[in-house]
């Protein structure tokens, strides 16, 4: 384990930090808050030749997600990050990039999606995005943050994976907020992430490196027809498959050589719960928090914190969840028109062939940066017990923190 | 530098855009676009391609006619695709390590249709062309959406008819004029512009070895007659296209960054009619030869448009000839 | 022959053919005729070809390739001395 040393940053921050130490061939960004300190930070190392890295000032996050596509078809390590809008914008290519298997990360500094205009936290950015076929972390705190974005780069060059890697952290909660961060050394960094490797594929002039070569011609994205374009997307079927198996060999190195070990799903006083609350991100913290003082107070409260969202750890939530009859699910996105929130659905259709299932409350919580306090956590848990005495085992969903509901 | 290709030369040179692409019979993009690739000849070269006919067609899976690295990503979006390989050439060489560091020169070029440049495309190529990248882009413009169906495009000309600007009882084709890409992008101040035809060959191929052998952003406008969307025979496309420059309608020249300054340079052809302006064909011989413009001469003549779209080419003509100086 | 599955199909959805096997040839009515006592060897009728279908011979002149010529006519249309002819395909 790697001599660390303690730095004092934001979620931010640690992105930056991160990618400096990781040097990547490019970097193409447009500032959208609370994105922006990742790039200014960025532009700094650039400044001040602390990193060697090609930063493209790109005039729209449409052309950050296509210029780091160029890049990394043509071999490069790309980087870009963005929050809510700036995502939407790139939308298109969001699902291209994955589609070509381009090992691409990117930093999602989660904001609200307009409209009205909010600059502030919830995940309806990045929730919108997970049918992209992008791999999604969300991150608690900054220390995950500055240990997802390293990770993410031998995840996503996985050679069994090769998808994208979008790295969640809570707008203005996590990006601006300076916390513990114990990173590692230079040296450390550049050996644990090693250099890009590229698949072998067999293209129309034979095999070749994918990655446009000039020596090696190959075409990439092509016109599919209806003949072809369903077996391609079997391929994303199979590597978000293939995510799911071999991302804990990353977080298992990693571990090796930080000391910080991360699961898929992390459970927390589940063993005899009987009441708990699944969620993403850093309002979780708060939720540990209150499941100490509900435990004191004698109540059995436990939580589940999902780390990896796509691929969705079905089975591993499952585990975690054991035997708890009542689950609340916290989120901060809301689907309008659907039955519930996007983690709620998954959930329920993870349980929906088991004989034995807990019942699901969704509480939407957070919307548009509301603060999302302990009494608000703690108000889940009052319903929760209280569905537990009803017997409840319907589906319903609730509304938190905002007013005239 | 680049040298000079000869004609037979160049007829030497194997195709990088292969036959059995399924583009119109008569279409002029492949002529272009063939002609681009052999004078990449000796160039390690990336070509990234914006959505269009020319994209579509030569890569129908699970064949492709390019024998040449080849990236389309999406529609407005060839000049940031540029950019991003353009970065990644130069972070790699810069840092000696990477699979494109090898490469003391990349030749990057990018396709895109009059779509994909005048009008969704216009941002990327504006932020590629403003931050400097060292690429080529050619702009194929048929004055159409051809590929979904021949709507009208920030590139269609006066007063002709597109599905979407339908010469109609009201409406006699597009009313606006075409957008002076060429303009814009001289505006930019980068190291060339210049506009190129399947026409004039050799012209075509010294402004693509020229290109090529400058560094910083380049932009050759082509012009690509459609015989679908412009509606003639298809054995048409090459008279068509000299038709254009003869008339006035597509001069060709060559704008080059020279201490700053945007100089501008008439080539071969539209050189000629600056000297002898008596040469110069009325635009009606241009206009006729196309259904697009059919409304213009029946059921009877519209004298009045004709005249203005007369007047617009001999404004546009003489704006040219005042930058010639 | 049976279209592949999705195991057979390299990643990333990269082409896996040649246009080259593709032969467009039977799309036209019309096929050129090069008279090669009239060719000045211009070479100008293997640049105007769309398809690259006018092939150059190793004498200098110019063959065309009906496994992809679409019969469009421009050879024919542009030689600077007319010496090309479209001439109707035969049943």
């Amino acid at each position: 384990m790697s001599k660390q040393k303690l730095l004092g940053l934001n979620g931010d921050e640690a992105v930056a930090y991160a990618q400096k130490q990781v040097n990547p061939d490019v970097v193409a960004a447009y500032p959208i808050t609370p994105q922006t300190i990742i790039v200014e930070r960025f532009s700094e190392y650039v400044a001040d030749g602390e990193v060697d890295t090609e930063f493209v000032s790109v005039e729209s996050e449409h052309s950050a997600m296509s210029c780091c596509v160029g890049a990394s078809a043509a071999g490069a390590r790309a980087f870009t990050a963005t929050a809510a809008n700036g995502l939407a914008l790139m939308w298109e290519i969001l699902y291209i990039a994955s589609s070509l298997r381009l090992p691409i990360v990117m930093a999602v500094a989660n904001r609200a999606l307009s409209g009205p205009i909010n600059i502030h936290n919830d995940h309806s950015d990045s929730m919108g995005a997970r049918d992209s076929g992008w791999i999604q972390i969300y991150c608690e705190n900054a220390q995950e943050v500055y240990d997802a974005s390293l990770e993410a780069w031998r995840i996503a060059e996985h050679p069994d994976i090769l998808l994208p890697v979008m790295i969640c952290l809570d707008g203005f909660t996590l990006s601006h907020t300076m916390e513990n961060v114990w990173t590692l050394p230079d040296e450390a960094v550049k050996s644990f992430v090693g250099d890009r490797v590229f698949p072998k594929v067999k293209g129309h002039l034979g095999e070749a490196e994918l990655r446009l070569d000039p020596e090696n011609p190959l075409t990439m994205g092509p016109l599919d027809l209806q003949d072809y374009y369903f077996e391609h997307k079997i391929h994303q079927v199979k590597a978000m498959e293939q995510a799911l198996k071999h991302i804990h060999e990353v977080e298992e190195e990693w571990a090796q050589l930080s000391g910080r070990s991360y699961s898929y799903v992390e459970p927390y006083r589940m063993e005899d719960a009987e009441v708990a609350l699944v969620g993403m991100g850093s309002m979780m913290g708060t939720v540990r928090h209150v499941v100490d003082e509900l435990r004191g107070e004698g109540i059995k409260a436990g939580m589940v914190k999902l780390r990896l969202f796509r691929p969705f750890p079905a089975q591993h939530l499952k585990e975690a969840v054991g035997e708890t009859p009542v689950l609340g699910v916290l989120e901060k996105c809301v689907s309008f028109g659907a039955p519930a929130s996007p983690l709620l659905e998954e959930i329920a259709t993870t349980y929906y062939a088991e004989s034995q299932k807990p019942s699901l409350t969704n509480f939407v919580v957070g919307l548009g940066g509301r603060d999302v306090p302990p009494s608000q956590i703690r108000k889940a848990y009052q319903a929760l017990l209280a569905a537990k005495e009803e017997g409840e085992a319907a589906i319903t969903q609730q509304f938190l923190g905002v007013r005239g509901v | 530098m680049v040298d000079r290709l000869t004609l037979k030369e160049a007829a030497q040179i194997p195709d990088r855009l292969v036959s059995g692409h399924r583009l119109c019979a008569g279409c002029a993009h492949p002529i272009i676009a063939r002609l681009v690739m052999k004078a990449s000849e000796g160039l390690p070269t990336i070509v990234t391609n914006a959505t269009g006919c020319l994209e579509v067609a030569t890569t129908i899976f699970p064949y492709t006619s390019w024998n040449v690295p080849w990236l389309h990503n999406a529609f407005e979006n060839a000049a940031a695709n540029a950019a991003g390989i353009e970065a990644a050439w130069r972070a790699q060489r810069r840092r000696g390590k990477g699979p494109l560091a090898g490469y003391e020169k990349l030749n990057v070029i990018a396709f895109g249709g009059d779509g994909g440049t005048y009008d969704i495309g216009l941002q990327a190529l504006s932020g590629a062309l403003e931050r400097g990248h060292d690429f080529t882009y050619v702009l194929i413009d048929n004055e159409a959406y051809m590929n979904t169906g021949i709507q009208r495009s920030g590139g269609t000309p006066l007063s002709a008819s597109t599905t979407t600007s339908p010469a109609g009882e009201v409406i006699p084709g597009k009313p606006q004029l075409k957008k002076p890409i060429d303009d814009i992008v001289v505006a930019h101040h980068i190291p060339y512009v210049a506009t190129i035809s399947p026409a004039y060959i050799q012209d075509a191929l010294d402004k693509c070895r020229k290109a090529f052998s400058l560094e910083g952003p380049k932009f050759l406008h082509a012009i690509i007659p459609c015989t679908r969307g412009w509606r003639y025979p298809t054995s048409e496309t090459v008279s068509i296209a000299r038709l254009a420059t003869q008339t006035c309608v597509f001069p060709l020249y060559e704008v080059e960054l020279v201490e700053g300054r945007p100089v501008y340079r008439l080539s071969g052809p539209s050189a000629a009619i600056a000297r002898r302006p008596e040469s110069k064909k009325p635009v009606e011989e241009y206009l006729k030869t196309q259904g697009r413009f059919r409304h213009l001469f029946r059921p009877s003549k519209n004298q009045e448009l004709l005249d203005r779209i007369q007047e617009g080419v001999d404004l546009r003509w003489e704006l040219l000839l005042e930058k010639v100086g | 022959m049976s279209k592949e599955t999705w195991r057979d199909l390299p990643l990333g959805a990269v082409s896996i053919r040649s246009s080259l096997e593709y032969h467009t040839g039977d799309w036209g009515v019309e096929v050129p005729r090069i008279d090669h006592q009239r060719c000045t060897k211009c070479t100008l009728c293997h640049f105007y070809c769309p398809e690259g279908a006018i092939e150059m011979r190793e004498d200098g002149y110019t063959e065309p390739n009906l496994d992809y010529c679409k019969g469009c006519g421009i050879c024919a249309k542009e030689c600077p001395v007319q010496c090309i002819e479209m001439v109707r395909k035969s049943e």
